[in-house]
């Protein structure tokens, strides 16, 4: 190991260097020594005066949350004062005699506050504690009269959520929740603290960004009794933007109104944009329930219902189409050149495949039908023919090119993209191959096939739109107002049908047939001023026999009652709306779904009869 | 067995002045804490009573072996705080947003503490082992450069300003200390500023937040603009002979926040006033002297540089610390050496007393 000693010239020019070093050294203590004469001698009272008589405080101003309208400017979610008791545990004088009174006055349980004041002491015991969140006027003003007994006791004021019609559009504006762990290492949550209240599903979520706004604070110096002194220092809030909604708010209220008490959706659209004018799942949920923080019990109870109320159903529930799919059918048919006009098929009542047979819906039959009267009425038989020469993978292309079996695209919430089989989904899914008696259950839209209501209403709108295929979408602008828009959306084609506008034309004609002519299946969705389109839809929930079962509903326990669908466009020549309405084991959907369209038809065009 | 020579020569005027400082240290940890003593408090104070008891157990395991031995170790010592800083970057527990600590079962440690103690190590072995007394020119530091600059990044990137600034801080001391050709200490600087823009933008939005506060404190009156003006208050209400011991209300009350780390001396300041504050200072004061005296003293180079180096570190550490409680610079998160709660920082300290003490007992081994 060599040691490596200095030599004389190194030794002369280190001990230079280490007098500058002491030097240096001690400059710069005396730099340290003579600030701290600064502050501590020359303004020393000054800083003595700041430290005892006042002090200061750094306050939170969290941003007001940005509200949410309807296509006509009406609000929908807004904010509304909460009044919260709060409690600086440095200031409390005498701590019984507190917790008494706060007891006696606002009905705060004494060994909740008494915990909630030993933990702020803990962590600080200048900052103040809320006790009782969101009281009551009444409550408000007998803590102000009795200020003077309550030292220590302060009221803060801040913005809570308010869902204005408690249960309308539930799902599609969604709810508030604490923000979580999880959620608050992601990046778009950095500037939010534990504690906060962001969107967890609906609108809330998907544009929370949008709505929350940026906190702001203030350090202000208060005195003894917590008041404002003076603000030193404030950073303002940024309020968040208002979002305004496609929504019509008296069609969303009429759509829920109708399905109360029963279990679906219901989807109503504007045929020329896409763009989403009501959006409805029954059951409800009360958006307000979460906003001051859900108890465990009312969750689990939400979360456990058998009913599934949290679930959208519009955009998430799948069931089969029914009859509905008929339409695609029927387009397939005319498009692959299979089917002509004037061609008849006979309907007995019966269709036989080998050793299977099919029945139609109608016992006896419907005796011979052409392409036009099968749509009308609807024969099961008739289609079961058509979709037997077509084959499963022609009508599954056809489907899909109606945009079935993916998702819409629809912007909020978790949708589903349905089921379209083909042979070679069937083989992959389950090893077995693809029947023929299939493809004829397919025809009239049973076997597999599952779809959604958003996708029934797409569906029905983009036939009477000329074959334009638009993305649902239900937000319209982001901003302060209609004047003062930050973001506009406008709306977006997904596709044009290749489908020739004559064979589209006579399906159309069909379909208003099927509420305006004799024996139509969706007559009961008849306007005397305007020509409504449409197609009914019976949904059958497990294979039970037919044509027996038709006839005694009542009999059949309700949750193997049939889905009634009902899909409808109007004025069916100039269309201004278009909708899909589903009632869960409603039955019949001439009988049970189509009423409710006419009922928002004449609502939304504001007709009478 | 202990040559005579060394316990003749052991240095009792150190060991006493550390005493005083970790005396203080205690004394103002339990002012500190005070408020919070029943729940959590007192746990911190007897930890760190703990960190200065294996502290100065260090210290004195460090006074059994020639200091030599340290640089045979430099480099391995180097290569291992470095390999734990890139692990740290990857495995670190995230404490208030930045990585610096490594759980060891109860224990976690902060690897950027060691590092401080490494680079000055490898740095005194290269310097003491080139040339006389000829000054330096820039392209015969290129290693030192990468020496220094590589743990600086890594520290950066935990992210911890403070440290990583300290480390730079202290290397150029050195560097200068052993006399740079001021042609190239021109160059050095201007490609330094040339590059100060490029470093801006490598820095997270809070540690600009911090600078530029300094600059304007009402730009962030809810961060560290809040810090500084309650360390402020603390210090100058402290008057000339303190509010007196437990007594300092902006501690009490918990207006001052990070008050037994980075905060420790505005507590201290609050209590014991200027009288207090200035001898604090001057205790810190007789320790760098002290320690300038051992490195006037050692027979060798490395030696001489290692001593330096420590002194340094020390000397930086409280200029940095005490700037930012006054509020003559920005805040940085570097605790007081010594005096603020952190185990790390306390035991990785006391090893290097430990190697000044070293130095200072062989200072007549070889003649």
């Amino acid at each position: 190991m060599r040691t490596s000693n200095f030599d004389p010239v190194s030794v002369e020019i280190f001990s230079k260097q280490l007098k500058r070093i002491t030097w240096i050294v001690l400059v710069v203590f005396g730099v340290l020594i003579l600030r701290l004469w600064l502050l501590q001698v020359v303004h020393g009272s000054t800083y003595r005066g700041k430290s005892e008589v006042n002090r200061i405080r750094l306050q939170d101003i969290p941003p007001v949350r940005g509200m949410i309208f309807d296509r006509s400017g009406r609000l929908l979610v807004g904010n509304r004062p909460s009044f919260d008791l709060y409690v600086t545990p440095e200031e409390i004088q005498n701590r019984e005699e507190l917790l008494e009174n706060l007891s006696d006055l606002v009905g705060v349980e004494r060994s909740v506050a008494a915990q909630k004041l030993d933990d702020a002491s803990r962590r600080s015991p200048f900052r103040s504690v809320c006790l009782k969140p969101d009281i009551s006027r009444d409550e408000l003003a007998t803590v102000e009269t009795h200020r003077f007994n309550l030292p220590g006791v302060m009221i803060k004021v801040r913005p809570m959520r308010h869902y204005r019609e408690n249960s309308v559009a539930s799902h599609l504006l969604g709810y508030l929740g604490e923000i979580n762990e999880e959620e608050l290492k992601k990046k778009q949550h950095q500037e939010n603290k534990l504690g906060d209240l962001i969107g967890k599903s609906g609108v809330e979520w998907k544009w929370e960004a949008f709505l929350s706004g940026v906190r702001g604070g203030e350090q202000m110096e208060v005195d003894a009794a917590g008041r404002k002194l003076r603000v030193l220092a404030k950073k303002s809030p940024v309020p968040g933007m208002n979002v305004c909604l496609s929504i019509d708010g008296n069609l969303q209220a009429l759509s829920e109104k109708a399905l109360k008490g029963k279990k679906g959706a219901i989807v109503a659209l504007n045929p020329n944009d896409g763009r989403i004018l009501s959006l409805a799942s029954s059951p409800p949920f009360d958006p307000n329930l979460f906003v001051a923080g859900i108890d465990r019990a009312a969750w689990a109870r939400i979360v456990s219902s058998g009913d599934f109320p949290l679930q959208n159903r519009a955009i998430s529930g799948q069931y089969p189409p029914g009859s509905v799919f008929k339409i695609i059918v029927a387009l397939a048919g005319l498009e692959e050149g299979v089917v002509t006009l004037e061609e008849g098929t006979f309907c007995n009542g019966v269709y036989v495949l080998g050793r299977e047979s099919f029945r139609c819906w109608k016992e006896r039959g419907h005796g011979t039908v052409n392409f036009h009267r099968a749509l009308v009425e609807s024969c099961d038989v008739y289609f079961y023919t058509l979709g037997k020469k077509l084959g499963v993978d022609k009508i599954a292309h056809y489907a899909k090119r109606f945009g079935l079996g993916r998702t819409t695209g629809f912007e909020v919430g978790q949708e589903k993209s349905g089921l379209i089989p083909t042979s070679q989904w069937k083989e992959s899914r389950f090893g077995v191959s693809w029947q023929e008696g299939e493809t004829v259950s397919m025809s009239i839209g049973q076997s597999f096939v599952l779809v959604t209501p958003i996708q029934m209403a797409a569906l029905i709108s983009t036939v009477f739109n000329g074959g334009i295929l638009y993305k649902p979408q239900v937000i319209l602008w982001v901003g302060k107002s209609g004047e003062e828009k930050v973001y506009e959306f406008a709306p977006k084609v997904q596709g044009k049908l290749e489908i020739r506008q004559k064979h589209l034309e006579i399906v159309k004609e069909a379909l208003i047939g099927v509420v305006n002519e004799p024996h139509g299946t969706g007559w009961r969705a008849r306007m005397r001023d305007v020509a409504v389109a449409g197609k009914t839809g019976t949904a059958q929930v497990i294979t039970m026999e037919r044509g027996k079962d038709s006839n005694s509903e009542d009999d059949v326990p309700p949750e193997f009652r049939d889905h009634a669908w009902f899909v409808a466009v109007a004025p069916a020549r100039k269309p201004q709306i278009a909708l899909a309405i589903l009632v869960e084991n409603g039955g019949h959907g001439g009988a049970t779904a189509a009423p409710i369209a006419k009922e928002l038809i004449q609502a939304y065009l504001g007709m009478g009869e | 067995m202990f040559d005579r020579r060394l316990i003749q020569n052991f240095d009792w005027i150190l060991l006493f002045l550390l005493l005083l400082v970790a005396g203080a240290s205690i004394l103002n940890l339990y002012s500190a804490t005070y408020a919070i003593r029943d729940v959590g408090g007192s746990k911190v104070l007897i930890r760190q009573v703990y960190w200065f008891l294996i502290g100065f157990a260090v210290l004195l395991s460090m006074t059994t072996f020639s200091y030599h031995v340290l640089e045979r170790l430099a480099y391995p010592a180097y290569f291992t705080s470095v390999a734990f800083l890139v692990l740290v970057l990857f495995m670190g527990k995230v404490v208030s947003g930045s990585q610096r600590w490594l759980n060891l079962g109860p224990l976690s440690f902060q690897p950027s503490e060691l590092t401080k103690f490494a680079v000055l190590l490898v740095l005194a072995k290269f310097f003491s082992e080139t040339q006389g007394g000829r000054e330096y020119r820039l392209r015969d530091l290129w290693q030192p450069f990468i020496l220094i600059g590589v743990p600086s990044v890594l520290i950066l990137k935990e992210p911890d300003l403070g440290t990583a600034l300290l480390v730079v801080v202290v290397s150029v001391s050195i560097v200068l200390f052993v006399r740079v050709n001021w042609k190239s200490l021109v160059i050095f600087v201007l490609s330094a500023v040339a590059l100060a823009p490029f470093i801006w933008f490598q820095l997270k939005d809070y540690q600009r937040m911090r600078i530029l506060t300094f600059l304007r404190p009402d730009m962030d009156p809810l961060g560290s603009g809040y810090h500084l003006n309650q360390s402020k208050i603390a210090i100058g209400s402290g008057l000339l002979w303190g509010k007196g011991f437990l007594k300092g209300t902006q501690t009490r009350l918990h207006f001052l926040p990070e008050q037994h780390t980075d905060f420790a001396f505005s507590v201290f300041a609050e209590e014991w006033g200027f009288v207090g504050a200035v001898l604090l200072l001057f205790l810190y004061l007789s320790i760098l002297f002290w320690g300038l005296n051992i490195a006037k003293n050692s027979k060798d180079k490395f030696g001489s540089i290692l001593a330096i180096g420590i002194v340094a570190i020390v000397f930086w550490q409280v200029v940095i610390n005490v700037g930012m409680a006054t509020g003559m610079l920005p805040v940085v998160g570097i605790p007081l050496v010594l005096f603020s709660y952190g185990g790390s920082s306390v035991v990785c300290t006391m090893a290097a007393m430990g190697i000044l003490m070293n130095i200072s007992m062989r200072r007549f081994m070889f003649q």
